[in-house]
């Protein structure tokens, strides 16, 4: 991954009929680097993307390639290629010619354009498929024509909007690992947006996490699961308890009355904070030996493990765990230093991490046609 | 079984309002007066040949011109916002909620030698002596016909994928080369529907050419018209004259098509 800044934006703000949807975006891209901004349908997320691609101009802000000032230079003449939710192919010519058209638009040779088409085509396993129309293919076939035409073009950066979002589960995991092949062995950047939280942490280098037009953290995926910044990172990324605690002083942290070591400095003495608690993390032990003693609501199997639901106090955790402790049953849990995680006080502080309204909320995350609605409304950002 | 059965009205509709009176047209076509087979009508039908190729003429001519003025004006609407399109829409169909005859008579008042026009342009020392002659009956055609080639056009073009003119955008191709390459190839079903729509009833006008194109027979139309009223009426040469037009204006349509499917052959080749 080079070091130097192929993109660059600066201060961006932009609304839409009085709405804000980004406000004061500083983001920088590195040469050969996968960055995933993730997010929330609505955040700005594709916004971003848009205004990178050219299809938005910000009203406040500068977009910078190279270091040179993009702002006013329309898409056409971007070195960008965007391959588009739902890939937007062109319904009246062939495999072929799709991935022949920018080519054709900069009148480069016949040989050269044949060429390129059949490297494109073998880059993404679709040798053969030439003459086919686009639609005769199936969703991930598509997807692959759409990406070829967008590398056709041999982009210095390539955007992807949500490219994976229509496709199912197992053809989406695939799709996953030879997207990122595809940008090692290339060598190019990718601008990848999704609000798929587990897509980001395994195919990115780095993931910018989004909410209401703002970045909420920038960090490499390890990054942001282990130390999120907020409690809407925390939530956002992963599943998390979240609770109210006191810095009592460096490395020493308090909640439910009760005082932990922890790995964390840098706070005031006495400072609020939001403390994290990952649900794999949480060690059941017997009652006795707890340091922390609570009561079984719920239990759900989910095939790698158990999840459980335990009441702490009246707030409830969510605990993942591969023995079954059957509701009702009082367990106690154990808490290392390495398994709290401490986060300064923000806006999104009380509003995730009690797991009381636990079904509803897993509901939606287990729905993909939810998270397809979504996507169409979002479309529209 | 039930799907033939649902079909049945239409049957019946089709039935008795097409395929009886085009019977009855060919057996008028090929007989004589007497009901007697002949070829005699449609020998006759040479002399009239001229005005064939006139009324052909006038019509492609009609439909060139409302192709250019409706293709602009409906892409325009297409990318409108919504409401903005349904009121634009809405002006198009205007003029056709009124009456077709009213509206060619207004025009032949407004293009008298003492009409309006002639009138204005009087004041600045101007004349136009334009009602009688063809362009005044191509000017009711396009007026007439306008908005039957902007509707199908535009019903192709708000269909368009919007995603799609972006995704030739971001292919580097300009606003030119994105009408050259998507827009255009993707409309041609507007254009084929709207042309045919236009090109029919302009080739067989009879009211416009004779309201505003004087009193020579200016069209087949007229002609035809003459044979079924009037005077010197015959059914059987007036038959075989609709038939030969009917004849006529198929293969022009079929051209048509083969020439814009050849392009988009060609287009996908080339592009």
């Amino acid at each position: 991954m080079g070091e130097n800044k192929i993109i660059e934006l600066k201060n961006i703000a932009v609304s839409f009929d009085g709405e804000p949807v980004l406000k004061n975006l500083d983001l920088s891209i590195s040469d050969g680097e996968f960055v995933t901004l993730l997010g929330p349908s609505g955040c700005g997320k594709t916004t971003t993307l848009r205004i990178i691609g050219g299809f938005v101009e910000p009203d406040e802000g500068d977009v910078f390639f190279d270091g040179k000032r993009v702002n006013d230079l329309p898409a056409h003449k971007r070195t960008v290629n965007t391959i588009f939710q739902r890939y937007a192919l062109f319904p009246h010519l062939n495999v072929y010619e799709n991935v022949a058209f920018g080519m054709r638009v900069q009148k480069k040779p016949n040989d050269e354009i044949k060429e390129t088409v059949a490297r494109m085509l073998k880059l993404v396993n679709l040798v053969g498929f030439e003459k086919r129309s686009v639609s005769t293919l199936s969703g991930g076939q598509q997807q692959r024509v759409a990406i070829a035409r967008a590398l056709a073009n041999n982009p210095r950066v390539l955007l992807l909007d949500e490219p994976l979002a229509a496709l199912d589960l197992k053809l989406r995991k695939d799709m996953q690992t030879e997207l990122k092949n595809i940008q090692k062995s290339l060598g190019i950047s990718f601008i990848y947006v999704t609000h798929d939280q587990e897509e980001a942490l395994s195919m990115s280098d780095t993931v910018v996490v989004m909410n209401n037009g703002e970045i909420q953290q920038i960090g490499t995926p390890q990054d942001i699961y282990n130390e999120p910044k907020n409690a809407f990172v925390a939530d956002f990324i992963g599943e998390s308890n979240i609770l109210d605690g006191v810095m009592i002083q460096d490395y020493l942290v308090e909640f439910f009355g009760r005082q932990f070591s922890c790995l964390d400095a840098g706070f005031e003495p006495n400072e609020p904070v939001d403390v994290v608690i990952r649900p794999e993390d949480i060690d059941i032990v017997e009652p006795v030996k707890g340091t922390l003693t609570g009561k079984v609501t719920n239990v759900t199997f989910k095939g790698v493990h158990y999840e459980t639901i335990v009441d702490f106090k009246g707030f409830k955790w969510l605990i993942q765990t591969t023995d079954y402790y059957p509701v009702g049953s009082v367990i106690g849990i154990v808490l290392n230093p390495e398994d709290i995680h401490i986060m300064k006080k923000s806006e999104y502080s009380g509003m995730f991490g009690d797991y009381s309204s636990y079904s509803e909320e897993f509901d939606e995350l287990g729905d993909p046609e939810a998270g397809l609605a979504e996507d169409a409304g979002e479309g529209e950002e | 079984m039930k799907k033939r059965l649902s079909a049945a009205p239409f049957a019946v509709w089709m039935g008795i309002f097409t395929v009886v009176p085009m019977a009855i047209v060919l057996w008028f076509a090929f007989t004589d007066e007497n009901g007697a087979f002949t070829l005699r009508n449609i020998a006759e039908i040479w002399q009239y040949s001229g005005t064939y190729v006139d009324s052909i003429w006038m019509g492609a001519l009609a439909t060139v011109i409302c192709l250019v003025l409706a293709y602009p004006l409906a892409l325009s609407i297409a990318r409108k916002a919504e409401h903005v399109q349904r009121t634009m829409v809405m002006i198009v169909m205007l003029p056709m909620w009124m009456n077709f005859l009213l509206r060619t008579y207004a025009w032949m008042s407004l293009l008298e030698e003492n009409g309006l026009i002639n009138h204005l342009l009087g004041q600045i020392g101007l004349h136009w002596s334009i009602i009688n002659t063809d362009a005044a009956v191509v000017l009711g055609m396009v007026y007439n016909f306008l908005p039957f080639m902007i509707l199908p056009l535009y019903s192709v073009m708000a269909k368009m994928d919007n995603r799609v003119i972006e995704a030739a955008q971001d292919l580097g191709s300009n606003n030119w080369q994105i009408l050259r390459r998507v827009i255009l190839p993707l409309s041609a079903p507007g254009i084929v529907s709207g042309v045919t729509m236009v090109f029919v009833p302009a080739v067989s006008t009879f009211v416009i050419s004779k309201l505003l194109g004087g009193s020579k027979y200016m069209m087949i139309g007229d002609v035809i018209e003459s044979m079924f009223m009037g005077d010197g009426c015959n059914y059987n040469v007036g038959a075989a004259l609709s038939l030969v037009l009917m004849v006529l204006m198929l293969i022009c349509m079929s051209l048509m098509r083969r020439v814009d499917n050849g392009e988009d052959e060609l287009g996908g080749m080339m592009a």
